[in-house]
């Protein structure tokens, strides 16, 4: 028996002491869904059963089953409606600029160029920085009076976040300064795995430097590219922090800025839980067509 | 179709000099093949011709015309990829026609093109499908077919069918033959395969760090190889080579390799040899066995036997020498046998030991 001991591997050996394969796997798996069941899905279902009654985490009043009413009362509300068109043009313009802005860096940095790794680092930086700093200094950087931006800019003392038509796309401008790094990161990781001799065969095959972007680059990045604008699309519907800081004008209010003063300063658990869910199935709604044309040009 | 010359060209990559002097005339419609180990020019010889390579030094002309300040796209040059290259994103079709979009040509010109081309090579049903489901053979028709659409100025390949296997290799070689004949193109094949540089060539250029070797046709680089690396890198198996010294005797000379007892063979085929140092090569057809004791062969023995099926490759023990002999299948029983050997002194070839140029009979 011994011998038979000494020659079984280590992990056989645990066995022997009665820990099975299938424990040893346990005792792995067990502390993540642990965590996922109490940080995630707890949270989920219970927000799932709170936008179905008048509940208000601000009073100890017991929460009544009120049904759909919630979702009725928001789906009719008007002012709901004009957040979400702000959002939407939002989520336009800033995930446009940062295609834009971050797929042409990406093509610039794609060659040979001397410092090449300091420089790509220096690019990454704003996506390190914590949203509400970076919202704090845009705010300086915008100030009408000492902003540096007026300042470069020569247009004296203009508002660019108190003016209603111009706060939003200030908004957007931080977001695509902040976010253009990480559509430049995963562009550069696309363009570098278009292998060099297709570049050599559409050059032998006559193909211009246009219509090889367009015919070659573009539609074997399109894939990693498209990733990047589904995550970017999320978290651009979610954008919180640094709008709430940088403009408090009604045509910058996002969804997220208004489901956060729903929930936090009118206290309307109930009713702010049902928008959360409304804002939670547009976003996967919006995320299941980008996943759809993701896998159409992935199959190529 | 065009006529190319290389004149003096020179390529560094860094300090590492890839092609020396590199003189090269392919005449219009001739099918050139480039033979050499990996790292020995011929890739970079090719990817200079087409464009995608710059040149250090030298001049690169197409029907007379300077092009070695040219981009690919100005060259009408089509070239053959060893990974094929084909655009995965689009169909067999796409692929085919896209040498014919990237200059705007017209639409019913281009389908009629693209489908003539597939005719030809026989892939008229695979059109609609992506290069991802098409087997290896396939795929490089495709890339063939995108190449030959245009029809170019010259067709360059580079190792075209070095990706597939045995069998597929064997009936791509006969496509390739075929379509240059009937198309009459001037080519150019990269390959490290002398079975495929002997079966396709009109010429070969053997190459070997950046020097050309030997340019000749296929049966005169095979019978008169310029020197010991063209000697032992063209044919299968490889040609014998030993140190030997040349005795008269008599009437007769006396090759001695090994320090066996020398072969006697008539002392007229080795005259020109000037008593310096030199090498004897001798192909395994031009060694002969036999079972019994003749005049002029030595006493030897078996030391391996490989059997080929058409034919054994036997090597037998020559002094301290090994030498490889081919003979009809089952002509020894194994190792160990004994056996009598002699050399065919009309086809051994003759090296100076320092240089290894051949040295051969003038005349």
């Amino acid at each position: 028996m011994t011998d038979v001991m000494t020659r079984l591997e280590p992990g056989s050996r645990a066995a022997s002491r009665g820990f099975s394969d299938l424990t040893i796997r346990n005792l792995f798996i067990i502390p993540t869904i642990a965590f996922l069941i109490i940080f995630n899905v707890f949270p989920l279902l219970y927000s799932l059963w709170t936008s179905f009654t008048d509940f208000r985490a601000s009073t100890t009043a017991p929460a009544n089953w009120v049904g759909l009413a919630n979702y009725r009362e928001l789906l009719n509300d008007p002012f709901i409606w004009r957040n979400f068109t702000i959002t939407a043009k939002y989520v336009l313009i800033s995930v446009t600029g940062q295609v834009v802005v971050g797929f042409g860096l990406a093509m610039l940095l794609n060659r040979q160029i001397p410092f090449k790794g300091l420089i790509t680092t220096l690019l990454l930086l704003p996506m390190m920085l914590s949203m509400a700093v970076v919202g704090l200094f845009w705010k300086l950087l915008y100030d009408p009076s000492f902003g540096i931006i007026n300042y470069f800019l020569g247009l004296g003392k203009f508002e660019w976040l108190a003016d209603p038509q111009v706060a939003l796309y200030a908004v957007a401008l931080v977001d695509i300064w902040m976010w253009s790094p990480f559509v430049m990161l995963l562009s550069l990781a696309g363009l570098s795995a278009v292998p060099k001799h297709l570049y050599e065969a559409a050059e032998i095959d006559r193909a211009g430097p246009f219509y090889t972007f367009f015919r070659i680059t573009l539609p074997l990045v399109a894939p990693i590219l498209m990733i990047a604008i589904i995550f970017r699309t999320m978290e651009a519907f979610k954008t919180f922090d640094h709008a709430y800081i940088l403009s408090s004008q009604p045509t910058t209010e996002l969804i997220a800025i208004r489901l956060y003063k729903m929930a936090f300063l009118e206290w309307q658990t109930g009713l702010s839980s049902a928008f959360a869910y409304i804002v939670l199935i547009m976003v996967v709604a919006i995320t299941n067509i980008y996943v759809k044309y993701l896998n159409k040009a992935k199959a190529r | 179709m065009a006529r190319i010359e290389l004149t003096n060209v020179q390529k560094f990559f860094g300090a590492v000099q890839v092609l020396r002097d590199v003189n090269l005339v392919i005449e219009d419609g001739e099918f050139v093949v480039m033979l050499g180990q990996s790292g020995c020019g011929k890739t970079t010889t090719l990817r200079a011709i087409a464009g995608l390579e710059t040149i250090t030094s030298g001049t690169i002309t197409i029907d007379g015309k300077e092009v070695q300040n040219l981009k690919a796209a100005d060259r009408d040059i089509a070239f053959v990829f060893q990974s094929f290259s084909l655009y995965p994103h689009m169909t067999v079709e796409e692929n085919i026609a896209f040498p014919l979009r990237a200059v705007r040509s017209r639409q019913a010109e281009r389908e009629a093109e693209v489908k003539e081309v597939a005719r030809f090579l026989g892939i008229e049903q695979l059109l609609p499908r992506r290069p991802s489901a098409l087997s290896g053979g396939d795929m490089q028709r495709v890339a063939i077919g995108r190449a030959l659409v245009r029809r170019p100025k010259a067709l360059l390949m580079d190792e075209p069918i070095g990706a597939l296997d045995a069998k597929l290799r064997e009936q791509m070689r006969a496509e390739i033959k075929r379509l240059h004949i009937a198309r009459e193109s001037t080519s150019v094949y990269v390959t490290h395969d002398q079975v495929e540089a002997m079966s396709l060539a009109d010429r070969i250029v053997v190459m070997h760090d950046g020097l050309l070797q030997q340019v000749g046709a296929p049966e005169e680089v095979y019978l008169r190889p310029a020197n010991l690396f063209v000697a032992q890198f063209v044919g299968s198996p490889v040609m014998n080579v030993a140190d030997v010294t040349v005795e008269s005797e008599g009437t007769d000379a006396l090759l001695r390799i090994g320090g066996a007892n020398g072969f006697r063979v008539p002392s007229e085929t080795v005259s020109h040899l000037n008593g310096s140092p030199a090498k004897l090569g001798i192909r395994p057809e031009a060694v002969m066995l036999s079972h019994d004791a003749k005049d002029g062969y030595i006493e030897t023995e078996t030391t391996n036997v490989e059997p080929l099926g058409s034919h054994d490759i036997v090597d037998v023990r020559v002094g301290d020498e090994t030498l490889r002999a081919r003979c009809e299948s089952g002509f020894t029983g194994g190792e160990g046998q004994k056996l009598w050997v002699a050399l065919d002194p009309h086809r051994a070839h003759f090296f100076d030991a320092a240089s290894g140029n051949s040295l051969r009979r003038s005349a």
